[in-house]
């Protein structure tokens, strides 16, 4: 009971605290060239941002500053954050890390708080009711600029993501019922699921009745990588096409040995070129020289 | 509603419109089983592409036909196998790696027709 009736207490302290608040963005507005400054200075000096010039990092820190002094007065949050995303946005593609942002925040956090033990110095019984006010903002900004940051990175990180995922697996066709897919770069579980669904996707579409699936690109393969193109290949049968796999290169075939992968179910066939002529070998194709076509036509 | 079997040439062919209860899927085996033998069949089509999951009881069924068909003298292909339905296959290890598969009815039919085509070549020669 006591306890609650001291938080009860409290509750409206919080609304006389504001009262502070015009006060402190009075005094931000009124020295904020200099504490510009200051913080800029002190970013130099901790070694942050170091992808942008200083005239780039004033600039920002102008902005910064005023967004900031901006929400302390209004305690709206929206417009700060679509600065930090926007600013995320710029910032991200150069290089600039996420203990960079967050440093360069808590540094304006101490900046501005120093400048206000500086002022009220004097009158302790007030510098603790300014802090009062200023504290919770601040952290609320602190947080507000961090995530804005980290969440633009997720997205940026995704979508990039998405389009390597598109562009690593292009399923070609050949020749007529026979289509081509050459892999590169490594295959995990999630690419290995991928590529497969394109891939059946592609045989129906093109009614493909052989694949040949090129892993000269493939860095490396393990026993999951095999499993994962044992399983692409079955399915591509029960689909009724037939798959070689070529461009197993000699280290990753004696690897495979090594490790008793099972791939005799596996057709398989040295180069991208060997797949290709023995896919139109089973089509019924029949490859040749112009020149060489000619004179047995006439004769 | 009983799985359709008709009769065309040598093939018999049997066209799943929906998902089979196992009751179906037992019903169907029984009846191709017996239309071999009636109509001398050489080959049997069976087309799946309307089915949306082919589970472990379905594809054992299918395979027990296949062997049983080949153990009389004909050949059993199935077709229409979609890619999510194969692809799920695969990851739940139903694997039909003896059993012939084509694309489609059309494939299924030429694949059959290739069949026989060989068979004669060897019985020649």
């Amino acid at each position: 009971m006591q306890h609650d009736e001291v938080t009860l207490m409290q509750a409206p302290r919080t609304d006389g605290d504001d009262s502070c608040l015009p006060e402190l963005v009075s005094h931000l507005r009124d020295n904020r060239t200099r504490l510009r400054e200051e913080w800029a200075q002190r970013i130099t000096d901790a070694q942050l941002l170091g992808a942008m010039s200083e005239e780039e990092i004033f600039s920002e820190v102008t902005s910064v500053f005023d967004k900031y002094v901006d929400t302390l007065e209004t305690g709206s949050v929206e417009s700060l954050q679509e600065y930090a995303e926007d600013l995320s946005e710029r910032i991200i593609p150069r290089g600039v890390e996420t203990h960079e942002v967050l440093g360069i925040v808590l540094l304006l956090r101490d900046v501005l708080a120093r400048s206000l033990f500086q002022k009220y110095q004097e009158n302790f019984e007030l510098l603790n009711r300014v802090l009062d006010a200023y504290e919770p903002a601040a952290n609320r900004i602190a947080v507000i600029v961090g995530v804005s940051f980290v969440h633009e990175r997720e997205r940026v990180i995704g979508q990039q993501q998405a389009t390597i995922r598109e562009l690593s697996t292009p399923v070609l066709q050949v020749r007529e019922r026979l289509l081509a897919l050459p892999i590169i770069g490594e295959l995990d579980s999630q690419r290995a699921a991928q590529l497969t669904e394109q891939l059946l996707n592609a045989v129906r579409r093109n009614r493909a009745r052989v694949v040949v699936i090129d892993i000269t690109g493939v860095p490396s393969v393990d026993k999951n990588v095999a499993n994962h193109l044992v399983q692409t290949v079955r399915a591509c049968r029960l689909m009724g096409a037939a798959v070689l796999v070529t461009g197993l290169s000699s280290d990753i075939a004696r690897t495979l040995v090594t490790l008793g992968v099972d791939l005799s179910m596996m057709d398989t066939v040295g180069d991208l070129q060997g797949g290709i002529e023995e896919a139109e070998r089973l089509l019924g194709y029949e490859v040749r020289k112009a020149q060489a076509a000619s004179p047995e036509d006439k004769g | 509603m009983p799985v359709p079997i008709l009769k065309q040439g040598h093939y018999l062919v049997a066209s799943i419109q929906d998902a089979l209860s196992d009751g179906e899927v037992l019903e169907l085996q029984e009846n191709l089983l017996k239309q071999i033998g009636e109509f001398r069949a050489r080959g049997i089509i069976v087309d799946v592409a309307a089915m949306d999951v082919i589970d472990s009881f379905a594809s054992r069924s299918l395979r027990t036909v296949a062997l049983t068909t080949r153990l009389r003298g004909a050949e059993m292909v199935i077709v229409g196998i979609q890619p999510d339905v194969a692809f799920a296959m695969v990851r739940f290890g139903l694997y039909m790696d003896d059993i012939n598969t084509a694309l489609d009815l059309e494939e299924g039919l030429e694949f059959l027709d290739r069949w026989i085509a060989e068979r004669a070549d060897t019985d020649e020669g």
